[in-house]
């Protein structure tokens, strides 16, 4: 069971990374649910660990969770995109101009 | 076994998110990612959140992500520049750093043998699940119901956008048309169709004007910025190499104008 926990820190270290390094505003999008993906993987591990389906749950709610951000984040981005014509996180550094 | 095969799959996918220039190519190598996370959902006896997953990261978030992407231009990559110096050689360092973090610790653990999932799932894992959902987290899955609802109208709110001027009719329309044309000379009628007086009738294949020369009006302006619009003397050595493919000898075809031959071979073939 171990290894599914590895796997999963690993993914979680790479969306880190990707969310500090990516300046288009979609990928780093991408990398956070990279992430909550990554999260996911080791609620579900350790419900198979325990025995119990606490986790699943846990998981499913994080799904449910990650809908709703992706739908108004993405919102944002096409609302700053259409008065920026730019979906970089750099250009978008002051909230009004 | 799956695991082994999954994981180095997985990995490489999820680096291959941070290396990418393009958007949809880093949303192609999340949806490698998300897929081989539903298999191990499967392996991992959750059957439900293996079908959630495929139907609603790969088949609804993903989606969207495209079609965002498709809205905000699928040619739209990465600039190289940084805008803070260093930073992604630091954010590396910093990666790499919680990485072993948290592999070292994690195998310092010992998790014992998983007991499993055989006596939760009795019954079923779906019926079980919804056991607990409905009876230890029902005021959670209540709130995600307000949450729900809150980001579609949300969603609605921030994508929609109020008409600054009233919707041009078909009479001011068809005015301004003519204003423009006793102004500037432009046309007021429709933009000719491409390939009309073509040897092709594809998009690509700008229309052909009476003196010959192409009409850049006829093609889609995306295709002219990219550059993929054909030029109509290439289009006629296309037609040269499929009958060179044919096995037919191009100076005997008589429908070629303008060849030197043409007139010779149409008396052959009529006889």
């Amino acid at each position: 069971m171990t290894q599914y926990v590895v796997l999963s820190a690993i993914l979680f270290t790479i969306g880190c990374v990707g969310v500090l390094t990516r300046r288009n505003a979609i990928v780093v999008f991408m990398c956070v649910e990279l992430m909550l993906n990554a999260c996911n993987l080791a609620f579900v591990a350790f419900a198979k660990q325990h025995g119990n389906l606490d986790g699943q749950v846990a998981a499913f709610f994080v799904m449910v969770v990650a809908a709703a951000e992706v739908v108004v984040g993405l919102a944002i981005i096409m609302t700053i995109f259409r008065t920026r014509r730019s979906a970089s996180v750099d250009d978008a550094s002051l909230l009004k101009y | 076994m799956t695991f082994w095969i999954l994981a180095p799959v997985m990995v490489a996918a999820a680096l291959g998110i941070l290396f990418v220039r393009k958007a949809v190519h880093a949303a192609l190598l999340l949806a490698v990612v998300m897929t081989s996370l539903a298999v191990l959902y499967a392996v991992l006896e959750a059957p439900f959140l293996f079908a959630v997953q495929i139907i609603v990261y790969t088949g609804a978030i993903l989606m969207l992500f495209l079609f965002v992407l498709m809205l905000v231009g699928v040619d739209a990559s990465d600039s190289v520049v940084e805008t803070i110096r260093g930073q992604r050689v630091l954010a590396a360092l910093g990666g790499l750093l919680l990485g072993a973090l948290l592999v070292v610790a994690l195998s310092q653990v010992s998790l014992g043998t998983a007991v499993g999932l055989e006596s939760a799932n009795e019954g079923g894992n779906i019926q079980q699940l919804a056991n607990i959902l409905f009876s230890r987290y029902v005021f959670a899955f209540e709130a995600t119901s307000a949450l729900l609802i809150t980001a579609a109208i949300g969603a609605m709110v921030l994508a929609h956008r109020e008409r600054l001027t009233p919707k041009e009719g078909q009479a001011a329309l068809a005015a301004r048309r003519m204003r423009d044309y006793a102004e500037t000379g432009k046309h007021p009628g429709p933009l000719p169709a491409p390939g009309v007086y073509a040897r092709h009738n594809a998009v690509d294949t700008p229309a052909l004007l009476p003196d010959g020369t192409a009409s850049e009006l006829s093609v889609n302006r995306v295709l002219a910025a990219r550059g993929t619009v054909r030029s109509a003397p290439a289009l006629a050595d296309d037609i040269d190499e499929v009958r060179k493919q044919l096995g037919v000898d191009p100076t005997e075809m008589p429908e070629r104008s303008g060849k030197s031959s043409a007139p010779a071979t149409t008396t052959e073939d009529v006889k």
